[in-house]
């Protein structure tokens, strides 16, 4: 059976994914990070079908082989620019600014880090960074911690998304807290896209089962043995995923229940001597 | 003395558009952005936009990232 063919037989329609005006086909969004070779991304491009993906900036190196932007053209991605390596308000506002002059969108994945130990964001400095790039006309994407009052005040500042993290950035922890994640679910009314920490593609069905409304990916996918292999893994957990938070899944319970009817049960009981 | 990418060079009174050729960047190449002394320089004045002594210039391109 050919992926086509298969797609075909799913009989269910999700609503669009709709994020700072523009609609989304996929809901992962792919990192470009950590990928040794340009064709490698390509490929996972392709395999995780994704339609937005994240660039960072840094000083022209003369030396570079192959160009970035002409592969993502190729791929026919639109550009998500992060402000990756900001310790500061000010710099990620700079950065933001200098990405919008490099790529021609006011599109912008927000990062203020407050170390580099465990590269979590800096909440003061983020809330800052937002509210000047948001009155400055930039669709704000923030990564942020997994806190429902921060992505509360993100969200009221004019944040087109929130961005919590399932765990520290590359770290591969899957979601360390997912009744902080429910929560963020439960009262944002902008999209939740669960930004760092996916491992496996099963943190990133999770995601989706909880209700977030995407997923962004980098280390998981770049970092795997096969990187393509698990572009298409990941792809296909945070569909099944959606598909399962629509669904509806079965409270837990402790003890069991039988899904077969006692009734009309045989009597298999052998005669007394 | 001017600073390129923290580099020393003795290229004050060149132009962005200059200084971007010396690194091998073409004319209006695209994913390209320069900031001045932590100020953008928005493309349209790299023609115009002379670097004056001790400014440091900053050019950046689109590189491959993820987060952080």
């Amino acid at each position: 059976m050919s992926a086509e063919q298969t797609e075909q037989q799913i009989p269910v329609t999700d609503t669009p994914f709709e994020v700072g005006g523009r609609t989304l086909r996929s809901r992962l969004i792919l990192g470009t990070g950590g990928f040794k070779r340009l064709e490698t991304l390509a490929e996972a491009i392709r395999a995780t079908r994704a339609e937005l993906v994240t660039i960072a900036l840094r000083r022209i190196d003369p030396a570079a082989r192959g160009s970035l932007t002409d592969v993502l053209e190729e791929c026919g991605v639109e550009l998500l620019p992060n402000t990756a390596g900001c310790f500061t308000a000010r710099d990620a506002v700079v950065t933001a600014k200098l990405a919008r002059e490099a790529f021609e969108t006011d599109w912008v994945k927000l990062e203020v880090i407050g170390d580099d130990r465990t590269l979590l964001p800096d909440a003061p400095e983020l809330l800052l960074a937002a509210e000047e790039l948001v009155d400055d006309g930039f669709t704000v994407l923030p990564y942020t911690n997994d806190d429902p009052i921060l992505a509360r005040r993100l969200e009221d500042i004019g944040c087109a998304a929130v961005m919590p993290l399932g765990s520290p950035i590359g770290s591969g922890m899957g979601i360390r807290n997912p009744y902080n994640i429910s929560l963020i679910v439960e009262r944002a009314n902008v999209p939740v896209i669960l930004d760092a920490g996916v491992g496996t593609a099963s943190d990133a069905a999770l995601a989706m089962e909880l209700g977030c409304d995407g997923v962004l990916c980098a280390s998981a996918i770049a970092r795997a043995h096969d990187p393509v292999a698990m572009a298409h893994a990941i792809r296909a957990a945070v569909e099944a995923g959606r598909l399962a938070r629509g669904a509806g899944r079965i409270p837990r319970r402790l003890h069991a229940e039988a899904s077969t009817p006692d009734e009309g049960l045989a009597d298999l009981t052998p005669p007394v001597q | 003395m001017i600073f390129v990418n923290g580099e020393p060079r003795e290229r004050a009174g060149a132009t962005i558009a200059e200084l971007l050729a010396d690194l091998g960047v073409e004319d209006r190449a695209r994913g390209v952005a320069v900031a001045v002394d932590g100020e953008v320089v928005p493309r349209a004045q790299w023609n115009e936009r002379r670097v004056t002594e001790g400014e440091r210039v900053e050019a950046l391109s689109a590189m491959q990232g993820g987060a952080a």
